[in-house]
């Protein structure tokens, strides 16, 4: 098994990150980074509860995690190191224990000492919320049994069943480790405010504008952080923020932009400018909402699916978005993702998009929803929402099926996708480092996964998962998860995944110590990053 | 006095054709105007008739192509005809001008006289409420409008309507005002008139004419902050036809290699407001008896 994660990890880095080879200058102190986050602000601060990058770019250079994917490496799924840990443990008890010890004298940003507790218990908030709190991330460990907190530096993990995915799900950036104290008196201190361990302490924030933070001197990776500080500012029109680079008003977003904001830059900065590309584990999602009807019925959400042609809209719209590659739930580099001849029997993949409409037309004829006019909720980014929205509105016109966008800001999306006050809903299955059988754990009923909003049941596919999450042998596994991925799009046609996402980052030349990943959410806290100017 | 008055009087020998050209050969800017916003209306109402694709339907076969015998106006980043989507536009656009300017410009009428005729606590009233109100400027009142009950059509008439409204009332209660105190007012009151019936019949007639003059003004404006909002994406959305979305997005973006995505909505919206607002300022001369002597 080892052997196949080594070759799976190798192919998949090289298929993945087209990152610039390291710096071989000496890193320089000083100076302060600002960035560019594509969207508005996100509803909280609490980087366990929340799922959006808007939240993850402005508060992840404050905290620290158990482990982290190797920021060297960042597009690797097998280069893991420790942040909080001392060493990477080797798996005992036949692949269910994992024993972590913690760093010595690292402290939190108000002076109070960090140990194995606060580490336990942010874990144990994370996989196993106490009530009134959500976990965005919980459905992610359905293999962990305990966590314990033996004592002030060890911190125990304790498996029900081994499983491949664990170690790459354990390097979760959004993981953040919380001050146990903070949370024994409140559990949701950190939706509002800032308090973590990591190289930036948190110095103000004005919602929605911008995120600041500065140097912490006392950050417990020697030498690190570079920078003397931050401002994350907020601007979810992608225009607004190649105008912020090219004036260099910002040095970069960590995101992704178009190919044409691109081309753009590089016309106009020349060398000022260099460009990190990478596939992206990260895609919208067409979702349903299967409590309103006509939505409850198999038939109407079929039909819906059927009229996208996917291939067709791959080939245009990667000219003009973030978009590029056709994929089934899992991401399309992996060797776990569906082939093109796999995908083509699923509503949504038809390579013969008239037959495919046609029978889409049908089956709302048989559901009595002919002429159907409904509202898609959808975000207020441009890149890719509002393209991809705007693409899939055209696409139900072709059945007859109106649909009007209901665009909103980030805050308001989630909530009402969390509040379930919408029909359909334009989301996005962003994951961090590939690993395909966790990644595909959101496409799990609501009930399990909190954050999946096509609020559906399907003990079918429940049961699909626990079998393929338990199952070790990795070709039994993909076997597997073709009969998840059918019972999702085909038997169930719970949610449809869009066009996989493809990142191109701008930056500004004068930013180094920095590589892209095959995730916008890993390698973020920005300790690495150095000014050469 | 008696000689303006015989002015101010109106010709019953006069046809309204007979009007309109005495109209169009003493305000040639105003007729203009008025040219350009009948086009305007005759395309909106006409969309469906004029425009030579859908203007929703995307084409990828024809990304940003530039103007051609094919796409006139050429088209934008999903290959949408830009020309279908501007004859589309101007229907979008009149119909939150229109709406807004006559439920803003009749909600004030109403308001102003009404605080006019009333006086006291009413009057006090109204008017501090219409000093907040006017305290933001237009499109500060409409985002917050909108930011409150979100994007959409509906709320975008609400939001512009609303900071409309004190700008109507303010100057019909300030004509009212004069009004007021006029002998026939009082005669009215003397015969055991109801408020209704003198505030409709003796008051609301001669206060017309600043009216109508505001309200042709509320259109323009009207159809400037539609455009705001949708560039601001808080206006329509994707992928309603409307000039303001167009500008915002894909023009943005291809501003230096596909212009016409920004230029032609830009057009579209500088010939409406100015059309509007030459035709309100010829109204003006026509209506105001001091101006019309000159």
């Amino acid at each position: 098994m080892r052997a196949w994660l080594l070759k799976t990890g190798l192919c998949a880095a090289m298929a993945l990150g087209v990152a610039l080879p390291a710096e071989a200058q000496a890193p320089k102190r000083g100076g302060v980074l600002n960035y560019m986050i594509a969207a508005d602000g996100g509803p909280s601060l609490d980087g366990h509860k929340e799922t959006t990058y808007a939240v993850l770019h402005a508060t992840a250079p404050f905290y620290s995690t158990l482990i982290r994917v190797n920021p060297e490496n960042p597009s690797s799924t097998t280069d893991f190191i420790c942040d909080l840990c001392t060493e990477m443990p080797r798996p005992t008890d036949g692949g269910l224990t994992f024993t972590f010890k913690i760093r010595r004298g690292v402290k939190f940003h108000d002076g109070s000492p960090l140990d194995a507790h606060d580490v336990a218990v942010s874990w144990r908030r994370i996989v196993f919320p106490p009530e009134g709190v959500s976990s965005a991330r919980e459905a992610a460990y359905p293999m962990v049994d305990k966590i314990e907190d033996a004592d002030d530096t060890t911190v125990i993990f304790k498996l029900k069943f081994p499983t491949l995915s664990f170690m790459p799900a354990l390097a979760d950036p959004w993981a953040f480790i919380y001050s146990r104290k903070v949370l024994e008196k409140d559990q949701h201190f950190y939706e509002r405010n800032i308090m973590g361990s990591g190289p930036f302490k948190y110095d103000s924030y004005e919602i929605g504008q911008a995120m600041h933070g500065v140097r912490n001197p006392d950050y417990y990776h020697t030498g690190q952080p570079y920078l003397d500080g931050f401002n994350a500012i907020f601007a979810p029109k992608q225009q607004t923020r190649v105008d912020a680079i090219r004036a260099d008003r910002a040095t970069l977003e960590f995101r992704g932009m178009s190919p044409s904001a691109r081309d753009q830059l590089v016309k106009e900065l020349g060398d000022q400018v260099s460009i990190q590309e990478s596939d992206w584990n990260c895609g919208n999602v067409f979702t349903p909402n299967h409590k309103r009807k006509p939505f409850d019925d198999v038939r109407v959400r079929k039909a819906l699916f059927m009229a996208v042609d996917q291939w067709k809209g791959a080939e245009a719209l990667r000219k003009i978005a973030i978009v590029r590659t056709v994929g089934g739930l899992v991401f399309p580099g992996s060797p776990f993702a569906a082939t093109k001849e796999e995908l083509i029997h699923f509503p949504g993949y038809a390579t013969d998009i008239e037959k495919s409409r046609a029978e889409a037309r049908r089956l709302l004829k048989e559901a009595g929803a002919e002429g159907l006019t409904v509202e898609m909720l959808n975000r207020n980014v441009d890149q890719p929402y509002i393209i991809v929205g705007t693409w899939l509105v055209d696409e139900f016109r072709k059945i007859g099926v109106t649909v009007k966008q209901n665009i909103v800001p980030t805050g308001p999306w989630l909530d009402k996708m969390r509040a379930g006050d919408f029909d359909l809903a334009m989301e996005a299955n962003c994951q961090m480092v590939v690993n395909p059988i966790a990644d595909s754990g959101r496409y799990l009923p609501h009930d399990i996964y909190k954050e999946n909003f096509a609020y559906h049941d399907d003990p079918k596919q429940v049961e699909i998962y626990n079998k393929m999450v338990r199952e070790t042998d990795p070709a039994k596994a993909r076997v597997l998860m073709r009969a998840y991925e059918n019972q999702v799009i085909n038997v169930g046609a719970h949610q449809l995944p869009t066009l996989w996402f493809y990142r191109i980052l701008p930056i500004r030349s004068y930013m180094k110590g920095w590589k892209i990943s095959n995730s916008h959410y890993l390698n973020q806290n920005l300790a690495n990053i150095w000014l050469d100017r | 006095m008696s000689a303006t008055l015989a002015a101010d009087a109106p010709d019953p020998r006069r046809t309204f054709w007979q009007s309109t050209l005495r109209f169009c050969k003493r305000e040639p800017l105003g007729t203009f105007g008025l040219l350009l916003v009948i086009i305007m209306a005759l395309t909106g109402f006409s969309a469906e008739w004029l425009a030579p694709y859908n203007p929703t339907a995307n084409d990828f076969g024809a990304m940003t192509e530039p103007p051609s015998l094919e796409h006139l106006l050429g088209t934008d980043q999903f290959g949408r005809d830009l020309m279908s989507r501007i004859i589309y536009g101007a229907r979008t656009a009149l119909i939150v001008g229109l709406t807004s300017a006559v439920f803003g410009g009749f909600s004030g009428l109403v308001l102003g006289v009404a605080s006019a005729y009333f006086g006291g606590k009413i009057d006090l009233i109204v008017q501090r409420l219409s000093d907040i109100v006017m305290a933001f400027p237009l499109i500060i009142m409409a985002l917050a409008v909108v930011a409150i009950f979100g994007p959409g059509v509906q709320n975008v008439i609400l939001a512009i309507t609303i900071p409309l409204i004190p700008r109507c009332s303010r100057v019909v209660r300030a004509s009212a005002l004069t009004i007021r105190s006029m002998p026939y007012v009082d005669a009215a009151r003397a015969c055991g008139f109801g408020h209704t019936r003198i505030i409709l019949r003796h008051m609301v007639p001669n206060v017309m004419a600043p009216f109508l003059i505001m309200v042709t003004s509320f259109v323009g404006q009207a159809i400037l902050a539609e455009a705001s909002l949708s560039y601001l994406g808080l206006g329509v959305q994707e992928p309603v036809p409307a000039w303001g979305l167009m500008l915002q997005g894909g023009a943005e973006e291809y501003a230096s290699t596909a212009p016409w995505i920004a230029i032609f909505p830009g057009v579209a919206i500088m010939l409406a407001v100015l059309g509007i607002n030459l035709f309100g300022d010829a109204m003006r001369d026509a209506l105001d008896p001091k101006l019309r002597e000159r």
